[in-house]
């Protein structure tokens, strides 16, 4: 699994020096690592003890933004929540709308169609690919390399042009709606997606040529995080910290769901399962996720892109103003929340972090008795402290970034 | 066997999903129930049996459930355990003229009876066997325990400190029973269907047991 060379260099101190430590031993420092850092990109709390620069016990405290996710859904109808969805992961929010929306529909018994289902693809690896620039640019600022953010910020505001012209809004976007999307995607998107994607590549491609040969970056990377892919998989760890460790588990193409069974695209994993494997896991999603795009647009349906079901989507506004019953429908409708069968459901799909599950139990009426959301930043964030424990204190910052806790997510 | 008539069986039960069928074979009576609904395999275990059964559902070969996705309760205050649908015929214009409420399918609510008023979900994965499957456990109100399952799965840690939080179930044999998004002085817990939704609380100066000590782990 591991390299010798790639091994933590953080080991006791032996031999004569350590008699001398011994000597000169003080009780460890406390220092609170958090909650708002300016070398983490998110809020936790890290109570550290150190012994020089060695971390001999840590403790990390989460909870900072939470803000009662799933109370808040309880009290809305179904419609009513996907805005919600979009302040989980809040740097790649399509991917959370499916999330939520398709949990919705398998509770509905609802098939979307194709051309709703390519649009999600891209809309959700647009996403992904935002997220990934994010978090290497991000972590990569932590570790005092400003270039890199500079490029990948350029980016993705590229990738959330897109992302804008698909439904009009750059962040929050609540774009899915259960049983389709909000709207067809614009005419020319193919013409303006296609020079985009190319230039965030360029983009992208500049960052990992200045990141990824470079000495201190790799020297703070490599080796840095360990965590063996058994540890991994009892923590609940998933996503690409889990494909780092060599386990090919992607809901993409274990479960496939939308269009993803058929399109053409790789798994990456890693082997040493360290920090710079995690770096290299998404380097590769990046560009995974471009091609799937590429293939969308090149297959892309024509047809309608809302599901043709009264029970959850709204008839036309046309039809609305003219006709009586479908007035009535559609008071009902925003009124009373469409009616899913009673039921639970869990269904999941692979977020920029991992899986991302909703867990939705109805009681029949427009609204959920419990919607919970399985957040991957939640279970990927669980083992820090044990990562950390051990290491020198430089490489908690490096680790963190890896591991990209996303505190709306994580703390919902 | 070709010995046993074909249509006998099948016509007693529903087809058993492959997954479950191992799992019924492997677990025997530990399980109470069982359902196969919208591609979502279900098992209800007894609290007593749920380390057991965890622990077999993870080490066996054919099973190896490694992956620990979620721990979450579900508070049935005032409902019954599960709900239950009966799909009806939607006739718009017999609905408008019968001036019935406009309703696509009506609850069946089994009578209240003795049902204990909590259940706690596991959801598990397998990262080799691609299969997924829920584990419900039912606990009453006024003991809400339950065997912790981080012996078994580290991934258990948070998932139930968070599930301790928001539902205050009581998970014994936790190492670290501590609040994990709420604060420690925090009077209530706020998922539970009994906390209104807007209810506030001023904050209070925690004064039980080790107040003065400072947090830790064990």
């Amino acid at each position: 699994m591991s390299d010798p060379e790639r091994k933590n260099p953080a080991a006791p101190i032996e031999g004569n020096n350590a008699a001398a430590l011994e000597e000169l031993h003080t009780p460890p420092m406390r220092l609170q690592f958090g909650p708002s850092h300016p070398a983490t990109h998110g809020t936790v709390k890290i109570t550290l003890d150190l012994e020089g620069e060695r971390v001999v016990w840590s403790d990390v405290e989460v909870g900072y933004l939470h803000r009662g996710f799933e109370k808040e859904c309880e009290t809305g109808y179904y419609y009513q929540n996907i805005p919600y969805t979009d302040r989980l992961n809040y740097s790649s929010p399509i991917l959370n709308n499916t999330g939520y929306c398709m949990a919705v529909e398998k509770l509905f018994g609802i098939a979307t169609p194709e051309r709703c289902n390519h649009i999600r693809v891209i809309g959700g690896e647009l996403s992904r690919m935002a997220d990934h620039m994010l978090c290497i640019g991000a972590s990569a600022m932590e570790l005092a390399a400003f270039t890199p953010m500079l490029y990948l910020i350029e980016g993705r505001e590229l990738l959330l042009d897109m992302i804008d012209s698909l439904c009009g809004g750059r962040v929050t976007t609540n774009f899915v709606r259960i049983g389709g999307i909000s709207a067809d995607m614009p005419e020319n998107f193919p013409e303006f997606a296609r020079p985009r994607l190319d230039r965030a590549l360029k983009l992208f491609e500049d960052a990992d040529k200045l990141l990824t040969e470079n000495p201190v970056f790799r020297r703070r990377m490599e080796g840095t995080g360990y965590l063996s892919s058994e540890d991994l998989i009892a923590w609940g760890v998933t996503g690409p910290m889990l494909r780092a460790g060599g386990v090919p588990y992607d809901i993409r193409r274990v479960h496939p769901y939308l269009v993803y069974g058929e399109l053409d695209f790789d798994v990456p994993v890693g082997r040493h399962s360290d920090n710079f494997d995690r770096y290299l896991v998404r380097l590769e999603e990046f560009r995974q996720s471009r091609r799937m795009i590429l293939q969308c647009l090149d297959r892309m349906p024509g047809g309608p892109v809302d599901a043709d079901d009264p029970r959850v989507r709204w008839p036309g506004k046309g039809r609305v103003f003219n006709r009586m019953e479908e007035l009535i429908d559609q008071f009902k409708l925003v009124t009373e929340g469409g009616m899913p069968p009673a039921g639970e459901v869990y269904h999941a799909v692979e977020a920029a972090n991992g899986e991302l599950g909703f867990y939705i139990v109805s009681d029949g009426t427009g609204k959920p008795w419990k919607c919970r959301c399985r957040a991957p930043s939640f279970s990927n964030i669980s083992p820090l402290a044990k990562m950390i424990t051990g290491g020198q204190l430089a490489d908690v910052v490096p680790t963190f970034g890896m591991i990209n806790m996303i505190g709306g997510e994580c703390d919902r | 066997m070709s010995a046993e008539k074909p249509g006998d069986s099948a016509a007693a039960a529903p087809e058993l999903s492959p997954l479950l069928k191992t799992a019924l074979e492997r677990l025997g009576d530990r399980v109470l129930e069982h359902h196969s609904a919208r591609g979502d395999d279900r098992i209800h275990v007894a609290r007593e049996s749920i380390l057991e059964t965890a622990r077999i559902l993870r080490d066996d070969p054919e099973l190896s459930f490694d992956l620990l996705l979620d721990v979450t309760a579900i508070d049935y205050l005032g409902q019954p355990d599960d709900f239950e649908t009966k799909l009806r015929v939607w006739d718009r214009n017999s609905a408008s003229m019968r001036r019935q409420p406009q309703r696509r399918h009506e609850l069946v609510l089994p009578p209240r009876g003795p049902h204990p008023r909590f259940a706690v979900v596991y959801h598990l994965t397998s990262t080799k066997r691609a299969h997924r499957l829920r584990i419900k456990c039912r606990l009453p109100e006024d003991d809400p325990k339950i065997a912790s399952l981080t012996p078994l799965w580290p991934a258990a840690n948070w998932l139930e400190r968070e599930t301790w939080d928001l539902y205050g179930i009581v998970f014994e044999g936790h190492p670290d029973p501590r609040r994990i998004y709420l604060y420690e002085e925090f009077v209530g817990h706020p998922l539970r269907k009994d906390y209104a939704k807007q209810g506030e609380q001023p904050i209070q100066e925690y004064v039980g047991p080790g107040a003065k000590e400072p947090r830790r782990p064990h």
